[in-house]
């Protein structure tokens, strides 16, 4: 791939993805009154993120049985309202234990 | 009228836990995009502009094989459009400190995650307090882009596979807590449910994955908006 080619595609991603986001930000500047409408974008972040996770977290790691130990641990982990640094951390050291032991039984 | 959130040290301490799952999910993309074909100063060049995961994700392939600027810039669009829903949402939570050029820069880096940790605070979010919040994000997406494309090999793979589950769990750190509302915790169930569903039932799973998170977070969100409205973003529902 060339230079100009190269740019052409970073101006293009960089361009759309920008738009996506701004647009709303930028011209939205009344608060919306409408009780759907609020209580819509009362749920939105929480089921966007759900839906990210599940089931994309299953085939996040090198096999599903550690995908599942570190999933399990991280819900335990954000029931009793750890810091969100503590639940990705308990959770990765999870993923490697499970992993290793694995790694030595099969 | 709600107080605002406006310390920038604050937005710091609030967007390092973002910083330290970003290098890792950036290194993969630096190791991805370097053995796709990139330099390492295109693929650190596509991170700063663009910050997204999946999107960038997506966009590495059709670069190196060659693609059309309209297939890049519909993938984008299909596979980023839910951060305009997020833009939408995190407008009606900016405190009155944000002036209009904030809301250029600060959307620049709306994040799933900024996003999700701005929504989470109790009171609306001000200017100091979103460039604290986005600044450590950015950092971590450029540096761990960097890292990966420059030394991703040098990593042995079982750590590489635990770091792939840490921007999951920071999700989960954020929803959990908010399912002790029961109508929060069906939406929350109900979305999830559609979502297996548009993984693994037939016809559904060929649905674009960008479209599917848009599709299965909006009837979700609709449906419980319907059942259980609230009086205010962020407030209990009233019922």
């Amino acid at each position: 791939m060339n230079h100009a080619t190269f740019w052409m595609y970073l101006l293009t991603m960089a361009g759309v993805t920008y738009l996506v986001r701004m647009l709303p930000m930028v011209l939205l500047k009344k608060q919306i009154k409408n009780r759907f409408i609020l209580s819509f974008l009362h749920y939105i972040p929480y089921t966007v993120l759900s839906v990210m996770t599940v089931p994309a977290i299953f085939s996040a790691t090198s096999s599903t049985i550690s995908a599942w130990v570190g999933f399990a641990v991280a819900v335990v982990a954000a029931f009793f309202k750890r810091s969100l640094l503590t639940v990705a951390a308990l959770s990765c050291v999870a993923v490697f234990v499970a992993e290793t032991i694995l790694h030595v039984c099969v | 009228m709600m107080q605002e959130e406006n310390s920038f040290v604050k937005g710091i301490k609030d967007g390092l836990p973002i910083c330290f799952g970003y290098i890792s999910v950036a290194f993969a993309f630096g190791i991805f995009s370097v053995e796709n074909g990139l330099r390492v100063i295109e693929a650190l060049l596509i991170s700063m502009t663009n910050v997204t995961s999946a999107g960038q994700l997506a966009a590495v392939p059709i670069m190196v094989s060659g693609g059309t600027l309209l297939e890049l810039a519909v993938a984008q669009l299909v596979i980023n459009l839910r951060y305009a829903l997020m833009s939408v949402s995190l407008s009606q939570k900016l405190g009155s400190s944000m002036r209009m050029l904030d809301r250029f820069i600060v959307s620049f880096v709306n994040t799933d995650e900024v996003f999700a940790v701005a929504s989470s605070q109790p009171k609306r979010v001000g200017r100091r307090y979103l460039y604290g919040l986005i600044l450590p994000p950015f950092v971590g997406w450029s540096l761990g882009t960097l890292l990966g494309a420059c030394a991703g090999h040098v990593l042995p793979g079982a750590v590489t596979s635990a770091l792939g589950v840490a921007i999951y769990a920071m999700f989960i750190a954020i929803v959990i807590p908010q399912t002790k509302n029961k109508a929060t915790a069906g939406c929350v169930l109900l979305s999830i449910a559609l979502s297996c569903a548009f993984a693994f039932l037939p016809v559904l799973k060929e649905v674009q994955s960008g479209f599917a998170i848009i599709i299965c977070a909006a009837v979700a969100s609709a449906i419980f908006a319907f059942l259980a409205p609230v009086t205010q973003l962020g407030e209990e529902r009233i019922q």
